[in-house]
């Protein structure tokens, strides 16, 4: 029994034209018995960057309150949002803080960042339970499902694709992904990302 | 073996929580409350660890009330149920870590909406519209799945949590024999005779 499969749950995130999707299962489990299939891992952290963490529930909700605080003192020393990229150091030293004694999360993160010429440019990143950050340019995974996520990730994904195909894309992996994990799966969530609006889908899954 | 259960429907929060104090294999006691009013409108039923029960179950009463005495208003069942996960999910990374789960039933005078928070000892916690702990859960979730309804009145409720108990009184070797059973709705708690 490994600690981080404890309650089970996967997330995705993956890169599109101008614009990011990251998404998560519900379900939250102890080992094989769901408890509760309402259970979002994806959480907002500004208007254009989102959070998901997979892995022990406990940690998942204390880092969420401990981000919301982090980036909360950021904004109000800095007087402006946190970039995607400084966003993803601070999770990385974060949980570099618990080296010998790490929270059990992986986490996962979407956003957009500004250009100096005013556009904005998509940015996705993914890193272990220690820190370890791996940024990537197509799509980053974690959780029970990881493995089956990057299968069917490596062949739906293309570059440049736009909101609403992104979105296609991303619940079919999600959905397809997760029907072959048993602990993960009940449903999904999906927060596609774009310069002026995030729009916000939940969908229906295998209930099995 | 110890065993609760809660349910919501409409307007209210049932709870359930067997009456035994075990020790080993010898039953010290056969009529421990083990469900605590944390205010007008709150409940929680615990269980875990003898011992750590009772301590972490006063704790959490006590910090509830002080919140309601100093602000002269009681804290809402979600805001209750984060103070508590926090409580545990502090303790775990401590030297010496409770051992608690917690169902946290409440009705929220403002919204007028009840609510059920399922919390174990490592701090996670989930809102759920029914909820077990200990061996029970195995057969009363699967009930639960096919009979509860979120729009029962208190009748249909008690029915629904009478077949739980007696369903795992029928197939768990190590059942209980008595529970207590509260209700939280807008009127506050009470206790219920099954």
């Amino acid at each position: 029994m490994s600690i981080m499969e404890y309650n089970g749950g996967s997330v995705i995130a993956m890169v599109g034209k101008g614009c990011v999707a990251i998404g998560s299962d519900l379900r939250l489990g102890n080992q094989a018995l769901t408890v509760a299939t309402n259970f979002e891992k994806v959480f907002p952290v500004t208007d254009r960057i989102y959070l998901g963490m997979s892995g022990l529930a406990t940690d998942v909700a204390t880092l969420r309150e401990q981000f919301r605080f982090r980036v909360n003192m950021y904004q109000i020393k800095e007087e402006r949002d946190i970039e995607p990229e400084a966003f993803a150091h601070l999770v990385s030293s974060t949980l570099y803080e618990r080296r010998f004694g790490p929270y059990f999360i992986e986490p996962v993160i979407g956003g957009l960042w500004k250009t100096q010429g005013g556009e904005y440019k998509p940015y996705i990143a993914a890193a272990d339970l220690i820190g370890c950050l791996n940024f990537a340019k197509d799509f980053v995974v974690a959780g029970t499902a990881s493995e089956k996520l990057f299968g069917v990730a490596e062949g739906l994904w293309e570059p440049d694709l736009e909101p609403e195909d992104l979105f296609e894309t991303i619940s079919q992996t999600l959905m397809n992904g997760v029907d072959r994990d048993a602990y993960s799966g009940w449903g999904a969530i999906i927060h596609i990302v774009t310069p002026d609006k995030v729009v916000t889908r939940t969908l229906k899954g295998r209930m099995d | 073996m110890e065993c609760s259960f809660a349910l919501t429907g409409k307007g209210y929060v049932l709870i359930a929580a067997d009456t035994t104090a075990a020790r080993s294999i010898v039953k010290m006691k056969a009529d421990e409350d083990k469900i605590k009013s944390l205010g007008p409108h709150l409940l929680m039923a615990y269980s875990g660890e003898p011992g750590d029960t009772v301590q972490f179950a006063e704790y959490v009463e006590r910090n509830i009330r002080l919140y309601q005495i100093r602000n002269l208003y009681p804290l809402r069942p979600a805001s209750a149920a984060s103070w508590v996960r926090r409580a545990l999910a502090d303790s775990l990374r401590s030297r010496s870590p409770y051992s608690v789960n917690l169902l946290l039933g409440g009705y929220d005078t403002a919204t007028h909406a009840p609510s059920l928070y399922w919390i174990d000892y490592l701090g996670t916690q989930a809102e759920v519209p029914f909820a077990c702990h200990g061996y029970g859960s195995y057969f009363a979730l699967s009930l639960l799945d096919r009979y509860h309804d979120p729009e029962a009145s208190l009748e249909e409720g008690l029915a629904t949590l009478r077949r739980c108990i007696d369903e795992v009184a029928k197939r768990l070797v190590v059942a209980p024999g008595k529970y207590k059973v509260k209700v939280v709705d807008k009127d506050g708690v009470r206790e219920i005779e099954l």
